[in-house]
């Protein structure tokens, strides 16, 4: 938690427009793990992640100027942070013709506890993990970003269209397009399991 | 065995909730950042206004140079303007000129 004492963001802000270039540092330390978590997010290994929050960084940087304390600087950052991690799905696209038929036998195991009984099967396991970022792998940029913003990270329309810039309405339909996408790559794994 | 893939999609948003990424920030990386700020070039308050009238000033010569020519085509033309000026004169003056011829 901030001390009282500590300078609140928009004053070490003025202070590096005035030319108090070290200061950014305070910046980076309040609010660069949170950077790290949205990172995580999107990327898997973690020279990847330090790329991107590199790169959210230097862009926070060259924008400062812009940023109007209209609203806290973190939602300013996070705005930055979640269009970056996007421009890194789009560029690093995946091939997401991966089928399902290179399940590990513990990522088989778990699908087939959740097929036989969903309430007992174990959120935590390893393999569970792993599958979801294998379904995740395969979704298109656009499917992954408002996966995650609106079902993992329990976000409004209204919060996903201000993070990613889009309008209330694309991200309605959006969202309506990734859920059809996800349905459709559970739906290779049930054929490339059982058929 | 069938499968509802609804239950699945379900399962596996809740894993992903119940596991969340890491917020762990390696050592030392604020100072990794700071090192590369030296090379770009610092952040500067006006620098959107200058950005904004740059672009406006484009467009305002742009549209001047447009008008410009606009302007000074039909002057390269004197006949045809002169010549229309008399013929609407002359419409318009024609029931005052002389006598009228009925």
């Amino acid at each position: 938690m901030r001390m009282a004492t500590e300078p609140s963001d928009a004053e070490v802000i003025a202070a590096v427009l005035r030319g108090d270039i070290p200061r950014f540092e305070e910046l980076i330390a309040r609010h660069t793990s949170r950077v790290f978590a949205t990172a995580r997010r999107y990327a898997r290994r973690e020279s990847e992640v330090e790329d991107i929050v590199q790169e959210v960084w230097i862009k926070a940087y060259q924008r400062l100027a812009t940023f109007r304390g209209e609203a806290p600087f973190e939602h300013w950052l996070m705005r930055l942070a979640v269009r970056t991690c996007y421009d890194f799905l789009r560029e690093h696209q995946r091939s997401r013709e991966a089928t399902f038929t290179d399940l590990t036998t513990p990522e088989n195991d778990w699908l087939e506890r959740v097929m036989a009984s969903p309430e007992d099967s174990d959120e935590e396991s390893d393999a569970a993990r792993k599958l979801v970022g294998r379904v995740l792998d395969m979704l298109s940029p656009a499917a992954r970003l408002i996966i995650t913003l609106l079902e993992i990270e329990d976000r409004s329309v209204k919060e996903i269209s201000q993070l990613t810039g889009w309008s209330i309405s694309l991200v309605k339909v959006r969202a309506f397009r990734a859920r059809a996408e996800m349905k459709k790559c559970l739906r290779r794994i049930a054929q490339d399991k059982y058929l | 065995m069938s499968m509802n893939l609804d239950d699945l999609h379900k399962k596996l948003i809740a894993v992903a909730r119940a596991n969340p990424p890491s917020d762990h920030v390696p050592y030392a990386f604020e100072k990794r950042i700071l090192a590369r700020l030296p090379s770009l070039p610092a952040p500067d308050e006006w620098a959107g206004w200058v950005r904004a009238l740059w672009c406006s000033a484009g467009v305002c010569a742009a549209i001047a140079i447009m008008l410009g020519v606009w302007t000074t085509l039909p002057a390269n033309e004197p006949e045809l303007g002169a010549s229309f000026c008399h013929d609407l004169e002359q419409t318009i003056l024609v029931s005052t000129d002389g006598e009228p011829n009925w």
